[in-house]
């Protein structure tokens, strides 16, 4: 599994980037578009939604199972990656780059250190 | 091919006999050919016997084709079906089990009935409605039944509606918005729940495979409109602390729901009512073996206790003071009408002959059976090189994995090159790489041991030949089908040929 060290992840295997002028790019680990297989259809939150850490935002469906994306962070979803609609397959082909989910301006940057790391994120990973 | 007969259109006229490429109905069409011709009423034009407008002004869109090229398409379609009648068929939660060809011969006798015609002229059909009501609520542990849901998911539809009802009508209705669900839940469920507008709370799975109990009281809250469960569950492990889920469910008010998809491992010997359950829908194409699937349509009868029958969808059928079975009068208090006339009027039919052929003890023996061929089976895979998910006594079915680095999706797929049809794949959720095996009742052992030894076989080419599994099935009418591109691009409408 490819798991870069620049960013942080979620248990429930989203990973973050870094903020930047308090915002952050969201998507689903390498790991996770492995397990769930070819990804074909993604749900996108409306852009100006205020979400809870842990809350679902989008939906991400495989030929073998749909999944909730929660939010890593609290924030406001400020922009999502439109072109998944047409071309879900960004997800499994590029999980960190092209098959971005969404960007939140977080409440609290602070919060992005308390995610799991990248080796911490690969032990939560092979136990699941 | 001889030059006077045109090959189908869009088809290469060499290629028309060839498995591989099967034409559509509409694709064997020649203008003019014709499998029937209607009398004519000598002298009288159409216009004249059934007046201008009732005459289409240009003709359907239909496929033109003699009687003998219709009766070879669908034969040789039939053909390539896989059935129950042609082999084992042991998906997961489906319960395809052999429907007796008995019943055919039962449906037969009602098949002329008219759901226009007069009760006392239907008085035969109707009884045996009425009897099936019952039978279902002794079955179930249930106070009333209706058998209008036309399929399962349509039957726990009118389930959580008529709990939605009952807390409506005790001022409740605003105050209750959730519908807790297991994580292995059937999809239905929080499908069904969320259609009825609640939202679905999960409640995780616990390491011996039951619902965690304590997840599950944290859960509850005055909120909860209702419980929904299978029992067994979908692990194919009873749920034994069923009695502590129902009391403290009921503590809260809330309602419990059962999910009969999997009652063929309990018919006869353990009732949802004595349970707890205030709500259970039945799916007669799968534990009374009415037809499955492209055979259907299904049948999803809903029963209920006391509390909750005000609810049932209307009508019910019932029984006059003169002895005979009619409709009931009106009833405000319905959740409303969820199917036309009386409901899938022939599978009922099939259902009551499949009850009244067994009679108690031979339902008995049908989910003893049942759990016996489901746990000789889960012994017999694990010898074959498979994990068992919660490895411990299951009922009528169990969950299966393959070793690591084996894909489930190429062992079902290996499995059609045998002639026999897979397992239930990649469910329940809660499961990595889930093969959920389901065999029934109606199978033999001989047929136990050969799809062990074929799930052995499968295994070990799979672990000989990685790039074979990945390709198979070899030998089956079409190949491994691009199940990605069909839901990234779909062709949903046929689409006739230009010109």
């Amino acid at each position: 599994m490819h798991t870069p060290d620049t960013l942080r992840y979620a248990r429930s295997h989203e990973w973050v980037s870094a903020p930047e002028d308090g915002i952050v790019t969201v998507g689903i680990s390498d790991f996770a578009q492995d397990q769930l297989g070819d990804v074909v259809f993604v749900e996108l939150p409306d852009v100006g939604r205020k979400v809870a850490a842990g809350d679902a935002l989008a939906v991400v469906e495989s030929v073998k199972t749909a999944s909730d994306i929660y939010a890593p962070l609290a924030g406001e979803v400020v922009e999502v990656n439109a072109s998944l609609e047409e071309a879900p397959e960004a997800i499994n082909e590029a999980p960190y780059e092209g098959g971005w989910l969404f960007k939140l301006r977080v409440d609290d940057t602070a919060a992005w250190d308390e995610l799991l790391d990248a080796t911490a994120y690969e032990a939560v990973a092979e136990t699941d | 091919m001889s030059a006077a007969t045109p090959a189908p259109r869009g088809v290469d006229a060499a290629d028309s006999f060839r498995d591989d490429s099967f034409p559509l109905i509409f694709e064997r069409s020649s203008p003019g050919r014709r499998a029937a011709r209607p009398p004519l009423v000598p002298g009288a034009s159409m216009a004249a016997l059934l007046g201008d407008e009732h005459l289409r002004s240009e003709a359907p869109r239909l496929p033109e084709v003699a009687e003998l090229d219709l009766v070879r398409h669908y034969t040789t379609l039939a053909h390539r079906q896989f059935s129950i009648d042609g082999n084992v068929y042991p998906l997961g939660s489906c319960t395809m089990k052999y429907n007796p060809k008995l019943h055919e011969a039962v449906a037969g006798y009602f098949q002329d009935v008219h759901p226009y015609q007069d009760e006392a002229s239907a008085q035969g059909v109707l009884t045996v409605l009425a009897e099936l009501q019952q039978d279902l609520a002794t079955i179930t542990g249930m106070d009333a039944v209706s058998l209008q849901p036309a399929a399962g998911a349509h039957g726990e539809l009118a389930g959580i509606l008529m709990i939605r009802a009952y807390h409506e009508a005790r001022g409740e209705g605003e105050q209750r918005r959730v519908v807790i669900c297991p994580d292995g839940a059937h999809g239905t469920n929080p499908a069904t729940a969320s259609m009825a507008g609640y939202d679905v709370v999960e409640v995780p799975t616990g390491p011996d495979g039951e619902v965690d109990l304590a997840a599950f009281e944290e859960a509850l809250n005055p909120q909860v409109a209702a419980v929904m469960l299978t029992n067994p569950n979908t692990l194919g492990i009873f749920e034994t602390r069923i009695l502590a889920i129902s009391e403290a469910a009921h503590a809260v008010g809330a309602q419990l729901y059962y999910d009969g998809a999997n009652l063929n491992a309990i018919v006869g010997l353990a009732r949802p009512g004595d349970m707890g359950f205030d709500v259970v829908h039945l799916n007669l194409h799968k534990t009374f073996t009415t037809p499955h699937g492209g055979g259907g349509p299904g049948t999803g009868p809903v029963g209920v206790k006391a509390h909750l029958a005000p609810y049932l969808p209307t009508p019910l059928l019932v029984q006059r003071e003169d002895g005979s079975v009619g409709i009931e009068g009106p009833r405000p208090t319905a959740i409303g009408r969820l199917r036309s006339f009386y409901g899938n009027v022939g599978n009922l039919v099939r259902a009551w002959a499949y009850i009244r052929t067994l009679g108690l003890e031979g339902l008995r023996r049908v989910a003893m059976m049942a759990v016996l061929n489901a746990n000789y089976l889960r012994v017999r895979m694990r010898e074959a090189g498979y994990t068992i998910a919660f490895d411990r006594v299951n009922m009528h079915e169990f969950v299966a994995q393959p070793p690591e680095g084996i894909r489930t999706l190429d062992l079902a797929k290996m499995l059609l090159d045998y002639g026999v049809h897979p397992m239930t794949v990649y469910f329940p959720l809660v499961v990595r790489e889930a093969m959920m095996v389901e065999p029934t009742e109606t199978e033999s052992l001989e047929t136990l041991d050969a799809y062990a030894a074929v799930l052995g076989q499968v295994l070990r080419d799979a672990q000989a030949d990685p790039e074979a599994a990945r390709a198979a099935p070899h030998s089956t009418p079409v190949r491994r089908l691009d199940e990605t591109g069909a839901a990234r691009r779909p062709v949903l409408r046929y689409q006739p040929p230009s010109g």
